[in-house]
């Protein structure tokens, strides 16, 4: 099997890979980080989200070698709660969540916006998530996380 | 006649389970660990739960450890549904912990030579006069907590408390942000194998023939298993496992299938199945007047998805005859008690372990998938074997909502004053949860040889607020009527309870004639509600939500306003909903104003999240929700065919909370369903003119229901 090397979290990764692996099952499998989640399998959900530059993309149907190369990150990337992402920091705040399966694909949207948006409007929130499906009803609070961590970013 | 104080009562899950030590422990590094039977859900439960025990132990609410429940050592609370954790739950421990806490005040008086009222109690150190101390767990070798619970009742007086009543944080959030694996889906385990369950695309159909032979040449492949028309595979890794899979569905033969209803005639189907009836209320009237005229009206709503994020999964491990699983079940002494029958074992050889799941809002397929890993695991050597359905499978083989007709006959007297009210129900039932029958309700038990037949769902009794007829009884002060439910004997889509069970299509239905009647007098329709109840939290309820929606707002052009309101079960939260929506074809929910009374909210912004939540998901059913079927197959499997609200679309949610720290809390997660479907109706009404009776309410029934009535 080939070796596909990329950057995961800014550090240089190298798996031996089928290069139409999902990324999904490389990060969950092979390399045991938990947080994006298998949700649909389809692109239709944004449990599986992970950043690639300041985009998020579904991992779930993203082949490993369309991101050879490329800079990902998840939530294991973000921050820590020693060091918060100002996102994390702000979903517990705002306590933007109920079972929070959705929300690592969540925090990962978001990330991606603040990077391309640092001050986004309310509604320019609400569609860089229209593509991240929460079941149990907690997007108002999400919302309410993001500009506030915008807010803080800014402020910094 | 004599009179005489009733003697004091445990509380229900106290009574079934009264050790304390089953509730509450101290552990030796300065922790208190607090074991309930009841499972988190996303609904913030353990947080819940944690305030309670941390007021009546008074020690820090970050001493606590909560454990999740397990049939190894937990008490065993049934299932966690029904909004009934706080009730339940929160009750017995609060009873528990304030008895743990007097024991303990005891020892540390014998101790210290002090008397017993003297002494306090501080973040889990016991002091008293002249400086003397000690602590939880310096007693704890001495103070046994292996002792049943007494009934006399000392809990804290309501001034006391410091934390139940207040919002803290909830205890699992920290972990969902960073990552710290909490969740079923993330458990590592060592020697973790993968399985896959074959299932038929046909609805009804029988696996009769399989020939394995492809998917045997798999790379990665640990077992294929087949056990009567049950077939699965089990693999090192997801993908081996779903390469096997494909492989073994191109190898299988199925039987016919049995033919599913119209979709488009719902109310025809229901209205001609072979259904038990039971008349639930009845209220006579005298003297019975002639009516001068009679509304029929009858309301649908469609079999809805539970739809979780994460499809169902779980893990089992075989050792000898004895089995370990690991489940996000709603019940795990339910599940096991269905795993035993199946399998022919001892509960006592089956362990079945809570870890969370995804949010399920009812009875999805977490306890099937239990038994699909138990069943697969057979064949993994002893090792853990985790199986996770497909998207797919979640849509179509996990039970459904069950789909409703409602007919309302409403009599009016020549003022349009309501005289005489017929309410009837005609529905599958809405549960058949497993560990309540002689048979099991798990999927695969009606597929292995020797199989079971697929249980028909029933309706829980009325004094557990009832299935399909759950608020079906008027709160209102109606002069008479009579309820009845007819109950399908049939149940070609398979369905079992979804969040509020028939409350939502029951509400909706109630709300929405009480509406028209009140439309049709000329009154408004809050006064005529207030009118009609003289239960004054109701009516509380009702104005507090008016009066924070400013109602009634001035008419625009394009905009409309409609009100709905429920007590849950008739004895659970009271709701009252203010819907302010846009519309002409299309309907857009702008914003829902609530109240709710849950008496005690011990954890305000949980209840507040619980009751955004409920509002927003309702209005996802209200405008979205509906499974979709031709004559042969389920066919909204995925979230393409079965859309949900996204954030786009998601209303503001103001909610104002009615706190009544003297009255026991009751549960707040499916107070809102049904108010918000009846207050989204009622201003489609307010917007448009025209009355959808027909869930969910889309652009096309929009236009079916203003051809009707022109």
């Amino acid at each position: 099997m080939p070796t596909l090397q990329f950057q995961l979290n800014g550090a240089a990764t190298a798996v031996d890979t089928d290069p139409d692996q999902p990324l999904l099952d490389v990060l969950r499998g092979r390399l045991g980080l938990t947080s994006a989640h298998f949700g649909c399998g389809a692109g239709e959900c944004g449990a599986c989200h992970v950043m690639v530059g300041d985009r998020a993309i579904t991992s779930c149907d993203a082949p490993m070698w369309s991101v050879a190369d490329k800079d990902v990150v998840t939530v294991e990337g973000l921050g820590t709660a020693e060091r918060p992402h100002p996102l994390q920091r702000a979903f517990i705040s705002e306590q933007a969540m109920q079972c929070g399966y959705c929300v690592s694909g969540i925090l990962v949207s978001a990330a991606a916006l603040l990077k391309r948006n640092p001050s986004p409007t309310e509604a320019e929130v609400r569609a860089a998530l229209d593509r991240n499906l929460c079941r149990c009803g907690s997007h108002n609070r999400m919302v309410r996380a993001v500009l506030r961590a915008a807010a803080e970013m800014a402020a910094s | 006649m004599t009179t005489s104080s009733p003697a004091p009562k445990l509380p229900v899950s106290l009574a079934a389970n009264p050790k304390l030590s089953s509730w509450v422990n101290f552990t030796g590094d300065g922790r208190v660990a607090i074991s309930p039977g009841k499972v988190e859900i996303g609904q913030g439960i353990v947080t819940a739960l944690a305030q309670i025990a941390a007021d009546e132990l008074d020690v820090d609410i970050s001493r606590i450890e909560m454990i999740r429940a397990s049939t190894a050592m937990s008490p065993n609370e049934g299932v966690t549904s029904g909004s009934l954790s706080i009730q339940q739950s929160g009750r017995a421990l609060r009873h528990a912990c304030a008895e743990v806490r007097r024991r303990f005040l005891t020892a540390a008086s014998e101790r210290l030579g002090v008397d017993v009222s003297t002494l306090d109690v501080d973040d889990g150190t016991i002091s008293g006069p002249g400086n003397v101390r000690t602590s939880y767990w310096e007693l704890a070798s001495e103070v046994s907590l292996d002792h049943d619970a007494t009934a006399d009742p000392r809990a804290k007086s309501i001034d006391r408390r410091i934390v139940a009543g207040h919002s803290v944080q909830r205890v699992d959030i920290p972990d969902k942000v960073f990552a710290r694996p909490r969740f079923i889906h993330d458990l590592a385990l060592a020697g973790l194998v993968h399985g896959r369950v074959l299932r038929p695309d046909i609805s009804g159909a029988k696996l009769i023939a399989l020939d394995e032979e492809a998917a045997r040449a798999g790379p990665g492949l640990v077992a294929v298993v087949r056990d009567g028309g049950f077939a699965g595979v089990v693999a090192d890794n997801e993908a081996a496992a779903d390469a096997a899979l494909k492989a073994l569905r191109k190898g299988a033969t199925w039987s016919a299938g049995e033919p599913l209803p119209d979709e488009d005639d719902l109310a025809g189907f229901l209205r001609s199945q072979p259904v038990d009836t039971t008349v639930i209320d009845a209220r006579t009237a005298e003297p019975t007047r002639k009516p001068a005229q009679t509304l029929r009206r009858q309301y649908t709503r469609p079999y809805i998805a539970h739809a979780s994020i994460a499809p169902s999964c779980a893990i089992a491990q075989w050792d000898g005859d004895r089995v370990h699983v690991w489940t996000h079940s709603q019940g795990i002494y339910l599940l096991r008690a269905d795993l035993a029958i199946v399998l022919k074992l001892p509960a006592d050889n089956i362990v079945v372990e809570h870890m969370e799941g995804a949010g399920c809002y009812g009875h999805n397929a977490a306890d099937d998938v239990a038994l699909d890993a138990v069943l697969l695991a057979r064949a993994a050597g002893g090792r853990p074997v985790r199986v996770q359905w497909s998207r797919h499978d979640e849509m179509s083989h996990a039970p459904f909502g069950a789909a409703m007709a409602i007919e309302i006959e409403a009599d009016l007297d020549a003022n349009n004053e309501i005289i005489g009210w017929r309410h009837a129900i005609w529905s599958n039932g809405h549960a058949a949860r497993p560990g309540r029958a002689a048979q099991p309700a798990l999927l695969a038990a009606t597929e292995i040889a020797n199989p079971y037949p697929r249980m028909i769902s029933t309706n829980p009794p009325a004094a557990n607020g009832g299935g399909g007829d759950r608020n079906s009884v008027p709160l209102y002060d109606l002069p008479a009527w009579t309820i009845t439910s007819h109950r399908l004997m049939t149940m070609p889509v398979r369905t079992s309870a979804l969040r509020t069970l028939g409350a939502q299509g029951n509400v909706f239905a109630i709300e929405s004639l009480l509406d028209e009647i009140a439309a049709l007098r000329g009154e408004d329709p809050i006064a005529f509600r207030l009118r009609h109840l003289r239960d004054e939290r109701a009516r509380d309820a009702i104005r507090a939500a008016a009066r924070r929606a400013g109602w009634k707002p001035p008419k625009h052009a394009g905009v409309g306003h409609g009100v709905g309101f429920a007590r849950y079960k008739n004895i659970g939260a009271y709701c009252a909903v203010i819907a302010e929506i846009e519309g002409s074809d299309d309907i857009r929910v702008k914003r829902l104003t609530l109240a709710v009374d849950v008496g005690e909210a011990i954890n305000p912004d949980g209840v507040i999240n619980q009751i955004e939540g409920g509002a927003i998901q309702a209005t996802s059913w209200v405008l979205k929700e509906r499974v979709r079927f031709d004559r042969t197959r389920i066919t909204s499997t995925s979230w393409t065919d079965y859309p949900i609200l996204t954030f786009s679309e998601v209303p503001a949610v103001v909610v104002e909370i009615i706190q009544r720290p003297e009255i026991e809390p009751v549960g707040a997660g499916e107070a809102a369903h049904g108010p918000v479907t009846a207050a989204i109706a009622n201003a489609v009404y307010d917007c448009l003119g025209v009355r959808v009776r027909d869930l969910p309410i889309t652009r096309d029934r929009i236009i079916a229901a203003a051809e009707l009535a022109s």
